[in-house]
């Protein structure tokens, strides 16, 4: 159960944090479609400086000393690189969008072109294989929180909800917990945040009333790229085990998908990711799946393929589309550039 | 006359620039790459950047080390055979934008068409059966798998309004699944090659394969096949089917107004199904097409990975104008760019995917042509007052 739970977290949460940042940028009233290609940036980024840093004096020393607290501050940092990679990244989309007016489908579907291949080629020169792994196998490890890392003895009993929340588990995966809920607020009980929101719905009303749209969408796009790129190394970290391809599983789409299917609402994404999270968890893992410990894998005993699993996620995101859309309500303006009345 | 050579200009200048500055761009990534890394020399990055531009020209190296360069039938032939999917794609991706829809369910489609053209021409024996009918099946059989799943997105847009982008995204990765389901401990996997349980079956192995249509002698060594020729018929028909017909006027006016389109009476539901069934079947065909040449290899276990070509059918569509004829050049332009990666990968210290980059990049510079296409426009308007 509590393996279930963790792992249905460990699927739900990059996919909830990057529906968020795509919030963001739509309620801006710009479409992100460009979030897996910035979660690849993120990914990469984020891996090749934990790489860069297994160098350094600093982490060697605490490697052999396994000293825990060193490695979740490389953690910390190693997300904000992502994030201000994916920020980086995104200001492509803004100066193609905003400045140049482009359709926004066409520009996000080139950001997803470049940024694989960007990576990919990087890695190669970088190491000839197409896969970025760190140098040291242990150091992706250090970044898990467990029993040693609270300095308990490996027999130690950390309770039923000490076990569920305190092994086995990421910092990350907390960090972007309260993360999701400042950015929620932010959104919804700010001006920041109303002033976003209206130039997403009518950016006309927003701009007669002394807001500078582009400068709104802008901010709107960079927070959702620093977010993604954010995830995306979360992504890489807690699923990848610290490597990058280039690839994320298709995860930035997925959370497409996620946000649309939570209404572009935070807290029905929290749902929407969870749900997702559960079916893809179930794909992963229904071989080894016992859910109350009596080494009976039910699921697995039923004999049905890992293909009908694997489908699951998917049709059952793509059923609970078809019977909620009919309310679903995107932002009014998203997509459509921003035209100032004296341009026109 | 006039109007309409000004509105040729308008739609291939602008895409024309992203081409080069996109080749241009590749060029200095590769010189920077190469000032940063020890192995690579200034002469690695000549080799390079001339293999970039006419990789498909090259001729491998001479004894003294120096790249040459001449007519290479086999390279040649294989850019027109990697074309003929990534012409079906595009047109795929053209038609839906044309009635106003993004497929980026093109690889899905495409994986259906390759699915259901591989079961029929492996599965119905040729002994009993002649091959050419075989054939005439297999090819239908993906035309029809490609478009039942367009249709899945488009009556879920038509008639519940959900985002044809995430269906058609979720659409994908039921297909992965789909197919590996379907191939799984089939009888198609072929298991006498030892070590190499990981393909299919060839179709030649049935006997059902494209007829060559002498362009094997044209392009020696190249696997080349009359396949190009059904792709650029199809666009053709397609030009005329889009630009033409009352068919294409009707997806057209639902791609750039629908409530003008509903107002004058057009079934606006039924013409998005359509719309997606075409582009589905596009997909699906280019997928029959790639296979039915006989001696492609598909890798079964294919639920983690959506084919590439999928994607590039959007690069193809919107580099082309969204013009079949368009598409055409493009396809044949983005095949050639990847047999020059080959070539810079087999060449060169350089990696392919160097190509990769320059495709995105020149998407993401064609996303400009409007601003281009009004510089253009303000320009011509001054030289006129001018006057």
């Amino acid at each position: 159960m509590t393996f279930l739970i963790q792992q249905t977290v460990t699927y739900a949460l990059p996919l909830m944090i990057v529906a968020l940042a795509g919030v963001f940028s739509e309620r801006s009233g710009t479409i992100n479609l460009a979030l897996e290609g910035i979660m690849i940036i993120g990914a990469y980024i984020g891996v090749l400086f934990v790489r860069g840093m297994e160098g350094t004096v600093w982490i060697r020393l605490a490697l052999a000393e396994q000293s825990y607290l060193s490695f979740q501050l490389l953690e910390i940092a190693a997300m904000l690189v992502a994030a201000c990679a994916g920020a980086v990244f995104s200001l492509l989309l803004t100066l193609a969008a905003i400045r140049f007016k482009s359709d926004q489908t066409i520009t996000g579907t080139a950001l997803n072109l470049i940024a694989p291949a960007f990576t990919v080629f990087g890695i190669l020169l970088l190491t000839n294989q197409t896969t970025l792994t760190l140098q040291n196998i242990d150091t992706s490890a250090m970044f898990i929180l467990k029993k040693s890392t609270w300095g308990l003895d490996r027999s130690a009993d950390m309770g039923w909800l000490g076990n569920l929340l305190f092994n086995k588990t990421y910092l990350a995966t907390y960090i972007s917990l309260i993360l999701y809920a400042v950015l929620a607020i932010l959104l919804y009980k700010t001006k920041f945040g109303l002033r976003l929101r209206a130039c997403g719905e009518n950016p006309e009303a927003a701009d007669s009333l002394g807001v500078n749209v582009n400068k709104m969408r802008l901010a709107g796009i960079t927070i959702s790229g620093a977010v993604a790129g954010m995830g995306g190394f979360i992504y890489a970290l807690t699923t990848a085990g610290c490597t990058a391809n280039g690839d994320v599983a298709g995860f930035g789409f997925l959370a497409m998908a996620v946000m649309i299917f939570g209404n572009w609402n935070p807290g029905t994404i929290v749902w929407a990711s969870l749900i997702f999270g559960f079916f893809k968890c179930i794909a992963a893992c229904y071989f080894t799946l016992d859910l109350n410990g009596d080494s009976v894998y039910a699921l697995a005993n039923l004999g049905i393929s890992a293909n009908i699993y694997r489908m699951l996620p998917f049709v059952v995101t793509l059923i609970v589309l078809a019977f909620t859309s009919k309310k679903s309500r995107a932002p009014k303006a998203a997509g459509k550039p921003f035209e100032y009345m004296s341009d026109v | 006359m006039n109007k309409n050579r000004n509105r040729f200009l308008y739609s291939t200048v602008p895409s024309l620039i992203a081409i080069l500055a996109g080749l241009v761009f590749g060029a200095i990534l590769m010189l920077i790459v190469c000032l940063m890394d020890k192995n690579i020399t200034l002469g690695g990055f000549w080799d390079g950047a001339r293999l970039l531009i006419i990789g498909f020209l090259s001729k491998g190296r001479d004894e003294l080390g120096n790249l040459m360069f001449g007519y290479n039938g086999t390279h040649l032939g294989n850019m027109l055979f990697k074309a003929t999917p990534l012409i079906m794609t595009g047109l795929s991706v053209a038609a839906a934008f044309k009635a106003g829809l993004f497929n980026i369910g093109a690889p899905g489609q495409y994986l259906m068409g390759l699915t259901a053209s591989i079961v029929i021409a492996l599965a119905i024996p040729s002994a009993s059966v002649p091959a050419g009918l075989i054939l005439v099946l297999a090819l239908l059989g993906g035309m029809v798998a490609g478009a039942v799943w367009g249709m899945i997105p488009g009556a879920l847009k038509a008639y519940l309004n959900v985002n044809e982008v995430i269906t058609c995204i979720l659409t994908n990765w039921i297909a992965a699944n789909l197919s590996t389901l379907i191939f799984e401990g089939s009888a198609f996997i072929n298991n006498t090659e030892p070590g190499k349980s990981g393909f299919l079956y060839k179709t030649a192995a049935n006997g059902v394969e494209l007829p060559k249509a002498l362009l094997d002698k044209v392009f020696p060594g190249s696997q080349v096949n009359s396949g190009i020729i059904i792709a650029v018929i199809l666009a053709v028909i397609m030009y005329f089917v889009i630009s033409k017909s009352i068919c294409g006027f009707e997806m057209r006016l639902c791609g750039s107004n629908r409530e003008a389109a509903r107002y004058c009476g057009i079934n606006e539901n039924a013409n998005i199904i359509m719309s997606m069934a075409i582009a589905g079947a596009l997909a699906g065909i280019g997928a029959a097409l790639y296979t039915l040449s006989g001696n492609t290899e598909f890798a079964w276990s294919t639920y983690q990975k959506l084919p590439q070509v999928g994607f590039n059918g959007i690069p193809v569509a919107l580099l082309g104008c969204l013009n079949p004829i368009g598409v055409i050049f493009t396809g044949m332009f983005m095949s050639a760019l990847e047999i020059n990666g080959q070539q810079i990968a087999n060449l060169t210290a350089y990696n392919e995917y160097i190509t990769s980059i320059i495709i995105g990049v020149i998407v993401y510079l064609s996303a400009f042509t409007k601003y281009i296409r009004g510089v253009m426009m303000h320009r011509r308007k001054k030289g006129g007052t001018k006057k």
